[in-house]
């Protein structure tokens, strides 16, 4: 009993600070492990912890002072929130891209879903094609946008010049960018024009992921082509067809580069955007805490259109 | 009708008139502006469109070098794409593997931080961003532009994604074979990267060279200006030399139409991916 018990204790006695070691140096090995992983992530994680994530909180702080960006900032309270009813230029710039938002997504998703399946079918040069409706989306801003304007100039713009050939009086010729009942018009078909290439390609993939058993158990059914696309095609690009809803309507929200080249917001109001609200306020204006409070409004816009993405994944 | 043997119907007819027909409306604006390059400002608006100039001025080509600094713009918006994408590149692709391949503690919460803020519009906090780089100095610097375009989470989002379909067993095997981390992501995971790699370029290239309202707000002198910006400061200063103006546009898309017809592969590839994953 106590030669075993001593046996017991002397196999032990060495066994001990091994144990401890191992422990020790499992410990050191996680420690080391953790430091080459946080090795990996810092020189992403501290740029985009100041240069993102810092002024994300500073936008919610912000949106309740008052700051010019030289004198001492102070505590507004709600004051910037009940500014934004009061506000006639947040107003039309909320509505404008309600109004921007509603027009622009379904004709875009359209244009996209019709040029995706014209270009979807076996043509000589389809490649060329394609890359023609693409180029738009990659060309940019300034310079085509400086060209839309040239060609919709309203008085010598060669837009306008068809139109008087085919006999529309020059009386009711549309004033493009610089009448107010036109400007958004000409602001909606810049971006339709700019952006359905992307959500053509969007959709190509889409179409290409159909499967083709589909098509011919319609055609045994007898289907007819309009038929094939409404029972099948359709169905089959729901989920493509929800994604580019959300990217659209996200993008929507966020326009200004194609409105402050176009019209610069007006004439008037008549195309102000809350994203050029937003610049107008902090940039024009100095008015850095209201101009946040605005941007939490786009914010919250976009959040919501979030909300519903996400829940629709989780139900797939 | 039978063409070159083959039989041509109806509706193969008019699928090729509609999408010529639309491809002419979508290149229209570019022909115009290619055309109007060549003319004398007061013949750009003359109507019938003369589309080949019969006498085209290529001395708008040759001035539009020395009415705006258009190299020093190009030079400017070469040199922040590049160092952008170059940064971008590596720092998501290094952050990424240890999202995807390692384990460490707060994990969860710092990938988080990252998925909180994708769908977060920049709009949203580029007043207090401008606020926080001109606290350090940055205003007027392209530095401050590197700072805010070269650490997305979009890009760590992307690269890890693309990790996590790499099978876990090809790190391990590496590790049994006395390779760290380091080498791993070197020379395993990088270049099994290439698809993933060639889309974040691809993306970042084209959102760096065509940024407007970041340069808008940070660059304000004119010999740190952007192609773009820069472009916009000669169309307000040159308001009626329509001609100059279109050269100088042409020139600004020359760059971006190499890159695209280039790499347009890997374009199309990357824009239909991210469709398939939503």
């Amino acid at each position: 009993m106590s030669i075993s018990n001593s046996a017991i204790a002397t196999n032990r006695a060495p066994a001990a600070p091994a144990r401890k070691a191992k422990v020790l140096s499992r410990r050191r090995r996680k420690i080391q492990d953790a430091l080459i992983a946080y090795s990996f992530i810092a020189p992403n994680f501290i740029g985009f912890a100041v240069f993102t994530l810092g002024p994300i909180l500073f936008a919610f702080v912000l949106a309740f002072m008052h700051w010019d960006g030289s004198n001492a900032i102070t505590f507004a309270g709600l004051d910037n929130f009940w500014r934004l009813f009061e506000d006639k230029a947040f107003i039309s710039a909320f509505w404008n891209t309600v109004i921007y938002t509603a027009v622009s997504v379904p004709a875009t998703l359209a244009c996209a879903l019709g040029l995706a399946i014209l270009l979807n079918q076996k043509i000589f040069g389809r490649d060329f094609f394609r890359t023609a409706m693409f180029f738009p989306y990659v060309a940019s801003l300034v310079a085509v946008a400086v060209v839309w304007n040239m060609i919709f100039n309203p008085e010598m713009g060669p837009v306008n010049m068809i139109l008087y050939t085919l006999g529309v009086d020059p009386k009711d010729m549309p004033g493009w960018a610089a009448d107010r009942h036109w400007a958004m018009v000409t602001v909606i078909l810049f971006g339709i024009w700019k952006n359905m290439g992307y959500y053509m390609v969007i959709y190509l993939a889409g179409l290409q992921g159909i499967n083709s058993e589909l098509y011919e158990a319609a055609d045994l059914d007898g289907a007819n082509p309009w038929q094939k696309f409404l029972y099948v095609t359709v169905p089959q690009l729901g989920p493509t067809t929800f994604f580019v809803t959300v990217m659209l309507t996200i993008q929507s929200f966020k326009v200004f580069d194609q409105i402050y080249m176009i019209t610069q917001g007006g004439p008037g109001t008549s195309t102000l955007v809350l994203v050029y609200h937003i610049y107008n306020e902090a940039f024009i204006s100095w008015d850095l805490g209201y101009s946040s409070m605005v941007a939490l409004v786009l914010f919250f816009l976009v959040l919501a259109v979030t909300i519903v993405q996400f829940r629709r994944q989780r139900e797939d | 009708m039978r063409v070159a043997g083959r039989r041509i119907t109806a509706k193969t007819a008019a699928i090729y008139v509609l999408v010529i027909a639309i491809t002419v409306v979508m290149l229209m604006p570019f022909a115009w502006m290619l055309s109007a390059s060549l003319k004398l400002s007061r013949d750009v608006f003359v109507f019938p469109i003369e589309w080949i100039p019969s006498e085209p001025r290529w001395q708008n080509y040759v001035d539009i070098w020395t009415k705006i600094p258009l190299a020093l713009f190009i030079y400017n918006t070469s040199k922040l794409t590049i160092i952008v994408t170059a940064l971008q590149l590596l720092t998501s692709s290094f952050a990424a593997y240890a999202f995807a391949k390692l384990n460490f503690p707060y994990k969860n919460t710092l990938f988080l931080g990252y998925i909180a803020t994708i769908a977060m519009p920049w709009q949203v906090y580029m007043v207090p961003q401008f606020l926080l780089m001109r606290e350090f100095g940055l205003n007027n610097t392209h530095l401050a532009l590197i700072c805010l375009q070269a650490f997305t989470a979009f890009g760590v989002f992307l690269m890890r994604q693309f990790y996590m379909s790499i099978p876990t067993e090809l790190c391990e095997a590496a590790r049994i074979d006395g390779m760290n981390e380091y080498q791993i992501w070197a020379s395993i995971m990088l270049p099994l990267s290439k698809p993933a790699l060639s889309t974040l370029t691809i993306f970042t290239f084209v959102t760096t060279w065509n940024d407007f309202l970041g340069p808008m707000i940070y660059l304000t002198k004119t010999e740190l200006k952007t192609v773009q910006i820069g472009l916009r400061m000669f169309i307000a200063q040159y308001s009626a030399e329509y001609g100059l103006i279109m050269a100088a546009s042409v020139v600004a898309l020359i760059p971006v139409l190499i890159v695209f017809l280039s790499l347009q592969r890997f374009f199309v590839e990357g824009v239909a991916s991210t469709g398939l994953k939503g």
